[in-house]
């Protein structure tokens, strides 16, 4: 009499099943949201989205791949710079822009990588933030987009994305959340694949993982270029919301970089969950806490230091980690089924 | 009140993390002896040296230093007490000289035999050279900086850690043959030993450590060759 | 001539950059921290020097003989309290507490002395000159500045190599725990370290109070300028650090000449210039 037990490696969780069903809940009202919602409600939800994309393609930088740039403002500005100037000197409709912005923004990330990529660590971040400020300070000097002062989105160009105000801002929103989707998909696929796998032996033990043929300095250079990608499309949203561009207003240390390392933090680095949490809890800060100016900076930066103090894993990995959750099935686990006994199954 | 041992631990156990590397092990030294640890690589020697020092943690049993309990306490407290470590592998400080790195040994400045002037005249070599980069030495020398640099710290309990790992046999004798100047300044030595000849040769008592455990314990003279085989391989 | 005006000007501001530096360079040295809050703590002694000198009437550089002590002693608080915990082998923590710091002084100098410009006055210092040759006068302030930057990398490079606290330092920085089998006290020694930094920021922030208007959010570009000069000038040497400044203050300045606006522009230029063909400095350190 032999009992054979069998086993199938599983990825998905109960919560995972539950999430899944609920997230798309989510997505199909978000989409709906014109229906529904009203155009205040709308405009915040946009920029939730805008920063649920640049925390994810933060986290994705640093948390997978271990590289920390307080830089990526300078893909935001270069996007909506990009678009912008597409539309205002070659005439290209603004919606195409946003891809196009984010494939330029890449292409030019990769001579950008060569540079910064001989730096390290803190060092590397600090390097980011130069190249950002290059950029800034070239956009400045660029007098047909406004030089210093910026400029604004000509009607003409406006009228083409939608014929009423409220028609563009739902285009606008809706593409927002296409982005959004888009971003946090390729994420989930990237960290489910052999590439996530690969990620994770370099954040754990980059010589290991050398060692063990994965090639670091090509992953790393993927993960910085689809990041420049990402924000740069969401730049390019950014700018179209605003109607306009300044240096000082896209490439926004405080804005693109600041807010969304908190976020971050906050809501947990190294899993997807993370800046999803992190951009709930600092919206809901932001509606309560805004009226204080300075304070509520102070506020978030000392939450920020608390947090990696003595919550390094943020809100979210605290809790998952506590009560072993897991909504995105990304883990494999190990299932065992019923043993099989004389070849006859019971039940 | 009957002297205390010098070093006296009682069922220690230790952990890397989870990992639980010394099961119940027991020791003790009286002042003046020469004791060595013997075992295969990965049988607890290493772990049970940086317990003492406390750079890993014990969970576990006693340590007793003059009487005095200093498991828990932090490494540089148990420095200060009078236990310095030759580390494995020496560990000299790169950035330093020879004598910077001698200086360091010495900096907490406790009442001694040893100084500058006693070390260049126990290894000359190293008072030719107290001006170069420690990292230029070859390995025995390094090995007499390590030791030197213990015992610039005037200890009363030294304990050197895998003495004659890669080193050639001839420079393994010279160093050897400069132990007696040590344990006759009054300084207790606890030497891990990868060498068991030399280890039986030198002290006045061995211990033989198997997969974290102590598998043998006594005075070389009345060790059996089998019973030390046995002991440190197991079977 | 004028090009040579520019050059000597750059040459003195490099003193300046040079001194936001320092501290940043120590630092990295013994405990492999980059503290993203340096500039923002620049801008905090400058202030802290405004305080002293409203309460004293001090001048603001004989104020640096207050503000020293004070900033060091915040400097070893901040230390043991906050970044000693955050030290390891990961280096997000540090990053982003630094980060999280920055912010959190920015903003806290904002609301305490609101975001108008400010300038301090030193009286005559700030208009002496030295006519060395025609058409090539050097004023005082910046030679103090440059001549402060010599005495300040010179007394830590005395330090380092010559006390006993600078051998403890720097077999700390060699090897944390071996050091601790010395029976050195790594926590209270990185919070000397981080002391010493802070003294020298705020020899760095009374000068930058001094020598132009300043304001709470200056900070990241001070920490942007003592960065460049790091690297341009070679990890772990702080003579590099100092012929960094100089290299970056002659590229801003020859920059400004050509355009105002190219000022900061050229400085950056020259860094990436430098990380492009020679990405381990001018002088590096030599491992021996």
């Amino acid at each position: 009499m032999s009992a054979a037990a069998s086993f199938k490696i599983t990825r998905a969780t109960p919560e995972s099943r539950i999430a899944a069903v609920v997230g798309s809940i989510v997505v199909v009202g978000l989409a709906a949201a014109p229906l529904w919602l009203d155009r205040n409600v709308i405009s915040i939800a946009g920029q939730m989205l805008v920063y649920v994309g640049l925390a994810s393609l933060w986290n994705l930088l640093a948390g997978y791949g271990g590289l920390v740039s307080v830089g990526q403002q300078a893909y935001v500005g270069m996007g909506a710079y990009l678009l912008f100037a597409g539309g205002i000197l070659f005439g290209v409709p603004p919606l195409l822009a946003v891809p196009l912005a984010g494939l330029a923004a890449g292409l030019l990330a990769l001579p950008v990588s060569v540079l910064v990529f001989r730096l390290r660590g803190a060092y590397f971040a600090i390097g980011t933030w130069v190249v950002a400020e290059v950029f800034r300070l070239l956009a400045a000097q660029m007098t047909l987009l406004g030089g210093g002062s910026g400029v604004s989105l000509p009607i003409a160009i406006v009228k083409t994305i939608g014929s009423t105000r409220e028609i563009r801002e739902y285009v606008i929103y809706e593409c927002t959340l296409a982005v959004g989707l888009l971003i946090l998909a390729s994420i989930f696929l990237i960290t489910r694949s052999r590439w996530g796998l690969a990620l994770q032996a370099i954040r754990d033990n980059e010589i290991a993982a050398e060692s063990s043929g994965v090639d670091v300095a090509s992953a790393k250079r993927l993960l910085y270029v689809a990041a420049a990608a990402g924000a740069a499309m969401l730049g390019a949203l950014i700018g179209l919301a605003k109607l306009r561009i300044s240096p000082d207003a896209l490439f926004s240390v405080n804005d693109w970089t600041a807010y969304v390392i908190f976020i971050t933090v906050i809501g947990g680095i190294g899993r997807i969950e993370g800046p999803i949490l992190g951009t709930i809890i600092f919206f809901a800060l932001r509606e309560t806490l805004s009226d204080l100016g300075p304070a509520y900076l102070i506020a978030l930066g000392a939450i920020a230091v608390v947090t990696m103090l003595f919550a390094p894993k943020g809100v979210y990995g605290y809790f998952a980690d506590r009560f072993h959750i897991q909504l995105f099935p990304i883990a494999r686990r190990v299932k065992i089924d019923a043993p099989v006994i004389d070849g006859v199954k019971n039940g | 009140m009957a002297d205390a041992p010098l070093l006296a631990i009682d069922n220690l156990d230790a952990f890397y993390g989870s990992f639980q590397a010394l099961f119940g092990v027991s020791l003790r030294i009286e002042k003046g002896e020469t004791i060595a640890i013997i075992g295969a690589n990965s049988a607890g020697k290493t772990t049970l040296m940086k317990s003492i020092v406390g750079l890993v943690s014990a969970r576990a049993g006693a340590i007793r230093f003059k009487g005095e309990d200093i498991g828990g306490l932090e490494t540089h407290h148990i420095a200060a007490r009078g236990i310095a470590l030759a580390p494995e592998g020496r560990r000299l400080f790169p950035s330093l000289t020879v004598e910077e790195n001698l200086l360091a040994g010495g900096q907490a400045k406790r009442p001694g035999p040893w100084s500058l002037a006693k070390i260049y005249e126990l290894f000359p070599v190293l008072g030719e050279r107290r001006a170069q980069p420690s990292t230029s030495l070859s390995g025995g020398q390094q090995q007499m900086v390590a030791i030197s640099r213990a015992l610039m710290a005037n200890p009363d309990l030294v304990l050197i850690d895998e003495l004659s790992l890669g080193l050639a046999p001839i420079v393994i004798r010279g160093i050897y043959a400069a132990l007696p100047r040590v344990t006759e300044s009054g300084a207790t030595a606890l030497i891990v030993e990868q060498d068991t000849g030399q280890a039986l040769a030198v002290a006045s008592r061995v211990y033989c450590l198997r997969g974290g455990r102590v598998a043998l314990e006594g005075r070389p003279a009345q060790l059996t060759r089998d019973a030390i085989s046995s002991a440190y391989f197991g079977a | 001539m004028d090009w040579l005006n520019a050059v000597a000007q750059g040459v003195l501001i490099g003193g300046l950059y040079a001194l936001f530096a320092a501290g940043l360079s120590l630092i990295f040295g013994v405990m492999r921290l980059v503290n993203i809050a340096h500039g923002d703590l620049i801008l905090l002694a400058a202030y802290v020097t405004l305080a002293i000198v409203a309460a004293t009437g001090l001048n603001p550089l004989v104020a640096i003989v207050i503000a020293s002590p004070v900033m060091a002693l915040f400097g070893y608080v901040l230390q043991r309290v906050v970044f000693n915990r955050t030290l390891g082998d990961d280096l997000l923590p540090p990053l982003l507490v630094s980060f999280g710091l920055s912010v959190i002084i920015q903003n806290s100098l904002l609301m305490t002395f609101s975001a108008d410009s400010r300038k301090l006055d030193a009286g005559l210092i700030e208009t002496a000159s030295w006519n060395v040759a025609p058409g090539l006068s050097l004023g005082l302030l910046p030679l103090l500045m440059f001549g402060a930057a010599i005495v300040v990398i010179g007394s830590l490079q005395f330090m380092f190599y010559r006390t006993p606290l600078g051998r403890a330092l720097r077999a700390t920085s060699d090897d944390p725990e071996v050091a601790r089998l010395m029976g050195y006290d790594n926590k209270h020694l990185f919070g000397i370290a981080m002391a010493l930094s802070l003294a020298v920021v705020a020899v760095a922030g009374a000068f930058l109070a001094v020598r132009a208007n300043f304001a709470p959010s200056d900070g990241p570009a001070r920490l942007i300028f003592g960065f460049e000069s790091v690297i341009i000038g070679g990890l772990g040497s702080l003579w590099g650090t100092l012929i960094g400044g100089i290299i970056l203050g002659v590229a801003q300045s020859l920059g400004a000449m050509i355009d105002p606006g190219w000022q900061l522009l050229a400085g950056h230029l020259a860094f990436l210039l430098v990380l492009a063909v020679r990405p381990q400095g001018l002088m590096p350190r030599v491992e021996g």
